[in-house]
Order: C-alpha cells, then structure tokens, then sequence
C-alpha cells in the first residue's frame, strides 16, 4: 500500500467519511473509493454492496482478484430531548452498538441522576451541534415535543443527511411541524425522510416500548442504507 | 459492546501506522482478506508491524500474530508482498495455527 493512499483513508475515517480502499492482491495498484464515487463494471457493484453492508470482501472483478476493505463509521444516535423515552432508549441503543448522546437544554430533564453513564448535553441543540455536527452515520431522534428545542436540530438532521431523522407527536403535531420546517426552508423530499409519528408501528405505549419501536426503526434505516427502503413509520 | 463514534488512535492499527511512517520506520501492513469457518477476526482486520517486530491490531485472537510478525520481516526486507494461510493448529506437529477451528487468509505488504 502507498503512504499516501493510506494518510488519505485515515483522513476519510477520522472525518466520519465511508470509504473503501481496493487493494489488488496479484500485486496492481490499490485505490480508495468514496462514497458516492463512479466506479463502473463488477467492481461498481461490489464496492456498492460494501459500502450497505460494511462487510469487508475478497471478489474478483473485471478479471482481477481484489480485496475491498470497507471503512464505515461507527453509527451514533444523538436524542433531542431527556425525557422518560430517552432514559430507555440511551441504555438500549448503547448495548445495540448505537452510542447515544442526549441534548436538552431544560436543566431540569438532563441530569446525570436522571441519565447516568450517558453523554449529556444541557445545552440548546443549535450549541452543542455546532460543536459536534451530525452527519451520514448519525440517526437524529427528537422527542421533546417542543418546537423551539427540536425544529432546529430536525432541520439540522435533515440537511446532514443523517440515516435516520425521526420526530415524535401525532399526525397532527407532525403537520404543524411540517409547516413550520418549510417556512425554516426544508425541501419536501426532506421532510418526506422524517420518521414521524416516530418508531416502527409495534403498538408501543409505554415510554420503555416506544424506545424499543424507535431503536428498531434506526437499526432498520441503518441496514437499509443506500437502498431508500425506510421502515414504515407507525 | 459499547463502540466510540471516534477512532481511538493510540490503538487504531492504521493511524498507528501512518504515525510510525511519518517517525521514518519501515511499516508492513497485514490484512484479513478472507475467513472460513469460525474465525476469530472478520476480514479487514489489520495487523500492523514495524522493522524491528513491534506490532499493534490483531488478524486472529492471539494464535497466529507471531507467524504474521516473522512474515512482515521478510516482507520488508525483500518488498515483496505475501499471501499466508492459516488453518486449525495441529498440537502433535507444533505448527501454527488456529485452536477454533476456523481458517484465514493473511494479505502482508510493505507501506512505501
């Protein structure tokens, strides 16, 4: 492998960028793909699969024996709002391999004895996401009800292009957001991303079954990634 | 099972790497490039190894690191990159290899 070659992965990794880098093993040059980048014939669908799936593989493409090491970013979940939801879905998430941290600005919901072990943020979301931008492999979950607490971060989610924006509140709540995140300049396919009312229709009712409902709507949205499918929303 | 959302550096194989060879130390680079059975590490897990036999990262759980380690040595010195195998270790011959059954294959390359 060339120096270069590998600085440059590890630059992909750290900005939380996929990338794959294609090493031919008869001794041929290696190459990093991005995702999103051209790449045509056999090795076009097996780089597209590597990068759904995150496995790493050995193929032979266009007549040569490769190696496609894909280097996905670990998926985070960040969660607007430390409400009941939130003190199951933080413990769930994290077992599940989805780090959570939880942003409310409401000191009052986001304590460390209300949330122990989990990363909290008592901050508005526009502070702390702009110290910490969400990005591909972040799933956004807003739950506070409050539109001054969670318009911002969806609109924020959704111009990132998280894998996952979902919003609780009835239809008719998420019809009122809806107007107002137009007014804030989303597109309608943006608003068409948003999982709402939030959580795969299980017929969750407590706060405890809601969280299991969203995290296995972010699982979903996860493992789909690149294909468009999205779990129905319940 | 808890994973950072960041790259753990001090012990992330390949920025390790990249720091060893900006520090001017010759550095191979050993892949999981295939598995077969129950393998201990999934392909694309990187053993990392400088000139003098330090190393970080890991291809199996411990079984076959120090085959990889002798490997890399030669790779280095000659340049020329390496297809190893590795299947169940067999106690009465002494030979490397892997308790659990599984086999893999290790692709070993210099970093220039």
């Amino acid at each position: 492998m060339d120096a270069g070659l590998l600085k440059q992965l590890n630059a992909e990794r750290r900005a939380r960028r996929a990338a794959i880098l294609v090493t031919d093993l008869e001794g041929g040059a290696d190459r990093l793909i991005r995702e999103g980048d051209e790449v045509e014939g056999e090795l076009g669908e097996a780089v597209a699969r590597a990068f759904r799936s995150g496995r790493s593989v050995a193929v032979e493409a266009d007549g040569r024996k490769l190696f496609l090491n894909a280097h996905l970013p670990s998926p985070r979940l960040v969660v607007i709002g430390a409400v009941h939801i939130s003190q199951a879905l933080a413990p769930m998430a994290s077992l599940a391999g989805y780090p959570v941290e939880i942003v409310d600005p409401r000191t009052a919901f986001a304590t460390a004895e209300r949330f122990p072990g989990v990363a909290l943020h008592a901050q508005w979301p526009q502070d702390v996401l702009e110290r910490q931008p969400l990005d591909r492999f972040t799933a956004l979950a807003a739950v506070t009800h409050d539109p001054k607490i969670d318009d911002f971060a969806l609109k924020a989610a959704l111009d990132a292009d998280c894998f996952y924006v979902g919003a609780l509140g009835s239809r008719k709540t998420h019809a009122k957001r809806v107007e107002r995140l137009l007014a804030l300049g989303a597109t309608s396919a943006q608003i068409e991303r948003i999982h709402a009312p939030i959580g795969l229709e299980i017929g969750a009712a407590s706060p405890s079954e809601i969280a299991v409902a969203v995290l296995a709507q972010v699982i979903l949205a996860f493992r789909s990634r690149g294909r468009e499918a999205r779990g129905e929303a319940a | 099972m808890d994973k950072p959302a960041q790259i753990d550096e001090a012990r992330d194989p390949l920025s390790i790497a990249e720091h060893w060879i900006e520090d001017g130390r010759a550095v191979a680079i050993a892949t999981v490039v295939e598995t077969w059975g129950s393998a201990p590490r999934p392909a694309g897990s990187h053993l990392v190894i400088d000139e003098e036999g330090n190393f970080h990262g890991s291809v199996s759980g411990g079984c076959v690191e120090g085959a990889v380690v002798t490997e890399a040595m030669d790779v280095l010195s000659t340049g020329e990159p390496r297809m190893l195998e590795f299947g169940v270790a067999d106690e009465t011959a002494w030979r490397v290899g892997l308790s659990c059954g599984g086999r893999i294959k290790v692709y070993v390359e210099r970093l220039s």
